[in-house]
């Protein structure tokens, strides 16, 4: 493959590329769904391609195929050259790539079982015992089981001479039960919601969330929330739940600190960011107890990985420590432009799409506490579990989510169980409200597979390492 | 392209291959190119060329399917041997529907070759004009110039073929001034029905007119929405309950609200993929023809769309709207979809909306809207690119952005008056596309601002 990925680089430099890099892409995913007791999907998906990114007289052109014939590389790379000079009509700062990128090596995510060496009728068993577990919670409507498993191999190559080989192997599943009562509907899933947890893992963590075991718990639930008293309206303290605190980052923080929004490169599409960069280094995004670190290396995170669509290894990057913002995610253009190295956050969604900087892992670091005994510290609150929508404006700042479960906390304990449970904020504010932090037993790394960016649009799966965290005063239960 | 006839044989291989059994072949091949620009100048220039095939192999009740974009004989065989695997270890499925038998749909001219061959000198020409006028009144311009050219065929083992090739341009801006923005949006099946310098100067206009944003209090008022506004609207009762799938779910706005009133009356929405003035596709990829539906009339909710399984369960014939399998998995859990949406105009020019209103807000478009509880399609989002206040029927100054919690349903059961002219939009996540114009809705729920 790497021969194809030279050839068309040499044809670009040849033909006035001052960069060129290549990228041959191989996916494979296999996605199960079990809805109701009946196997609704069960297929395979195959795909692969190439794009070629030029740099001309400092301007861009990208072209991409998903045909692997020789004469289909001259033709794409002499396309995407002929792009790149009809962008340098439109005239702007020329790209300053920094210093090259010359990585070389081979990358495959380490698993326990392969899970496309695992048989068919052992994954239809285990949907088929979830699904009999949901069934077993009287009253729920509709019972969802997927699991999902992805293969993808990336060769990559540039002019500056680095020759990569990487395979990324993801392991997803979950399940969602559905309660319909009079003029409501209520959803309860696990792991985590919009279908399923993801992970960058084999077989064994599918074996690890334990499906069956919690499905009638999960239906129960569902169940009970259509009879469950409706969230107040007011202000008052919060705990999250990890998986939610997971959503809370990807949006208020993951988001903002991408350099290529700060630099209003998605602003008529996702938006920009109130991380503006005078704000590096001086900014105080959280309280004492907030520590977000970007990273491509801790084990299971959908942002793990051996480098990035750039060529650029798998690092860590401090974002946030001790509530000062210190980090961007970048990319080598964005980040040579405040004069740093770039921290591999280049990330393409497939072989037809150019690499955006995307999150990689963002965590938030686990503090001390244990999820009972924050709890128990709480006098008068809210627990709120497992997201169910999420808005947020067009610079990260003003948002809103809603939650699939939520709890009243009196004097230190769980009470009534509440219904669409929703809270707003401020992203700055909201950070600083945070006085605490679960620990290391209740720090779980989720995966995030639908993130979306850019135009031609791209999903992008993300890691967000979290564990339930408290926030003061929040304003909750806002409704319609 | 590769043309019908090449389509043709394409699908006639894969369907030979699964022979004994009955089998499905959706085929789709799409050449698109994307000018994006940024901070007044192209960041970004991309060129996609591809073409795909799902294949669907039926044995008894029960389904496999596998896709692939690897169309020479080895790649369409492994597809099938896949597929075959995944039938024969499927359960049985009560709901799966018969393969058609139907006469394809009447061809529908919608390809044109100068969008096809649309250059990327051409759209850096007409990109780069945008931003000298931006940069020359001080102004950032930033967006998107897409066009593509896109074949789709269904065929399965009962004889049925269908094809359709059309073309679709897509331009959108937003230009930004020092605290304030503007956004212009137009779609067309030709690239040369949109005028870029008129989309340019629109956005130019609103930010300009945006600048010194007030504060304003969240409540509840009066509305004059823009239709880039209205089409969220469209689109989220589409994306929350227009679908059969979420009515076996019991999430659809429209339980208990088939065949009632649940819209003022003049609120008509329809879905027509043969719409000349949309960008038309005349079968989904079941091969079952698209028609004019009617998903609400005069305010009247008129029931959901099908494909063939919600069809089957529900006792319905197909309306031809099965969800595409080349859509992202996270979009094909949706179920069927309506993809070629419109929403009646009335007779009012946007001014004569604003004339009218007493006090309220004219909103160019809403940003990142979601759902909050799906039964009454309760959607929170914010405003973006341009909110204004009306007082006494004129603008009177430009406010900060807000955020709102509403029922739409509810929103569009207080229309009091809507626009003569409508805007085509699309999106180029799942290809939905909604025609949609301005309307003035008497009361709109604003719950949070930003300081």
């Amino acid at each position: 493959m790497h021969d194809l990925l030279e050839r068309a680089i040499e044809q670009a430099t040849h033909r006035g590329a001052g960069y060129a890099d290549a990228r041959i892409v191989e996916n494979q995913s296999e996605s199960l769904l079990m809805r109701d007791g009946i196997m609704e999907v069960l297929d395979s998906a195959e795909d692969h391609g190439f794009g070629i990114r030029v740099l001309v007289d400092g301007s861009w052109g990208f072209a991409s195929s998903h045909d692997l014939r020789p004469a289909e590389f001259e033709r794409v790379t002499e396309q995407a050259i002929r792009i790149a000079k009809a962008s340098a009509l439109v005239p702007g700062g020329k790209v300053d790539l920094g210093s090259a990128v010359a990585s070389r090596g081979s990358y495959v995510t380490p698993v326990r079982i392969d899970p496309f060496e695992v048989p068919l009728d052992q994954k239809i068993a285990v949907l088929a015992a979830a699904d009999a577990g949901l069934s077993r919670a009287a009253g729920v409507r509709v019972r969802e089981v997927n699991l999902v498993f992805i293969r993808e191999k990336r060769w990559f190559a540039n002019s500056d001479g680095a020759r990569t080989e990487q395979t990324i192997i993801e392991t997803g599943g979950g399940m969602v039960a559905t309660a319909v009562g009079e003029g409501e509907v209520q959803t309860r899933s696990y792991p985590t919601s919009f279908g399923r947890q993801q992970l960058t893992a084999g077989w064994e963590a599918v074996e690890g969330w334990d499906l069956p075991g919690n499905a009638e718990r999960i239906g129960n639930e569902a169940v009970a929330l259509l009879s469950a008293e409706r969230c107040p309206s007011g202000t008052t303290d919060l705990i999250l739940s990890g998986d939610q605190v997971a959503l809370q980052i990807h949006e208020s923080c993951g988001h903002p600190i991408e350099l290529d929004r700060v630099f209003g490169t998605e602003a008529a599409y996702a938006g920009t960011s109130f991380l503006t960069t005078e704000k590096l280094g001086t900014f105080r995004y959280g309280s004492e107890q907030v520590n977000i670190t970007a990273d491509s290396v801790r084990p299971s995170g959908l942002g793990t990985f051996g480098w990035d669509d750039e060529g650029v290894p798998a690092q860590s990057t401090p974002i946030v420590r001790n509530g000062l913002f210190i980090g961007y995610l970048m990319s080598r253009e964005t980040a040579t432009r405040i004069g740093l190295q770039t921290n591999g956050c280049m990330r393409a969604s497939g072989w037809n799409r150019i690499p955006l900087i995307r999150m990689t892992n963002v965590s938030l670091e686990p503090g001390e506490w244990s999820l009972p005994d924050l709890i128990a510290d709480t006098e008068d609150g809210i627990y709120m579990e497992t997201n169910r929508s999420w808005s947020i404006d067009d610079r990260r700042y003003n948002f809103q989510f809603g939650t699939e479960v939520g709890y009243q906390i009196k004097d230190g304990k769980l009470g009534r169980l509440y219904r669409n449970p929703t809270y707003t904020g401020i992203t700055p504010e909201f950070w600083n409200s945070c006085d605490a932090v679960c620990g290391l037993s209740d720090w779980r790394m989720w995966g995030t597979p639908n993130c979306g960016k850019g135009q031609p649009s791209q999903i992008a799966h993300t890691g967000h390492g979290a564990a339930p965290a408290r926030f003061r005063r929040v304003r909750v239960g806002i409704h319609q | 392209m590769i043309g019908e006839d090449q389509a043709k044989r394409l699908a006639e291989q894969a369907l030979e291959l699964c022979l004994p059994d009955r089998a499905e072949v959706a085929l789709k091949a799409n050449a698109s190119q994307l000018t994006r620009f940024a901070e007044n100048t192209v960041h970004q220039n991309v060129l996609e060329s591809d073409a795909r095939v799902n294949i669907r192999i039926f044995q008894g009740e029960r389904v496999g399917s596998a896709m692939t974009n690897r169309l020479d004989p080895a790649g369409l065989a492994a597809a099938v041997q896949k597929a075959r695997l995944y039938a024969s270890q499927s359960a049985a499925d009560p709901y799966l529907p018969a393969l058609i038998r139907q006469t394809p749909p009447a061809a529908l001219h919608s390809f044109d070759p100068e969008t096809a061959n649309h250059s990327p000198e051409a759209r850096a020409e007409a990109v780069g004009e945008l931003c000298r006028r931006a940069a020359g009144g001080g102004l950032r311009a930033s967006g998107a110039f897409r066009v593509a050219a896109e074949e789709m065929a269904a065929a399965n083992s009962e004889g049925t073929f269908s094809y359709h090739a059309g073309t679709t341009a897509d331009f959108q801006t937003v230009v930004m001034a020092d605290g304030s923005s503007g956004w212009a949006h137009a779609a067309h099946w030709k690239a040369g029905e949109i005028s870029v310098p008129d989309l340019g100067q629109e956005a130019i206009r609103k930010a300009v007119d945006g600048r010194g944003a007030r504060s304003f209090e969240p409540q509840t008022l009066t509305v004059v929405l823009d239709p880039y506004a209205t089409a969220d609207l469209v689109a989220m009762l589409n994306l929350v309950g227009m679908g059969a799938q979420s009515v076996i779910k019991g999430q659809s706005w429209m339980l208990d609200r088939v065949g009632k009133q649940a819209m003022s009356e003049a609120v008509s929405i329809w879905d027509d993929g043969r719409d000349p003035e949309g960008l038309p596709m005349v079968f989904d990829c079941e091969g079952v023809p698209k028609r004019h539906l009617d998903i609400v009339r005069n305010g009247v909710v008129r029931g959901p769309v099908f494909d063939g399984k919600t069809a089957k369960r529900l006792g319905a014939a197909s309306t031809g709207h099965a969800l595409s399998p080349f859509l992202p998995p996270l979009a094909r859990g949706f179920g069927p979809l309506a993809m070629n949406l419109r929403m009646a105009a009335g007779d009012a020019a946007t001014e004569e909306l604003i004339a009218s209103t007493e006090k309220g807000l004219y909103i160019t478009r809403f940003h990142y809207t979601r759902t909050v509880h799906p039964r009454d399609c309760v959607v929170t989002g914010m405003t973006r690119d341009g909110v204004f206040l009306i007082e006494r029927g004129r603008l009177a100054y430009p406010i900060k952005d807000l955020r709102f919690t509403q029922s739409y349903v509810g929103a569009l059961n207080t229309v009091e008056r809507i626009g003569s002219e409508t805007r085509l939009l699309s999106d180029d996540f799942i290809g939905m596309s909604v025609r949609a114009p301005a309307i003035k809705i008497k009361e709109f729920r604003f719950t949070g601002a930003t300081a």
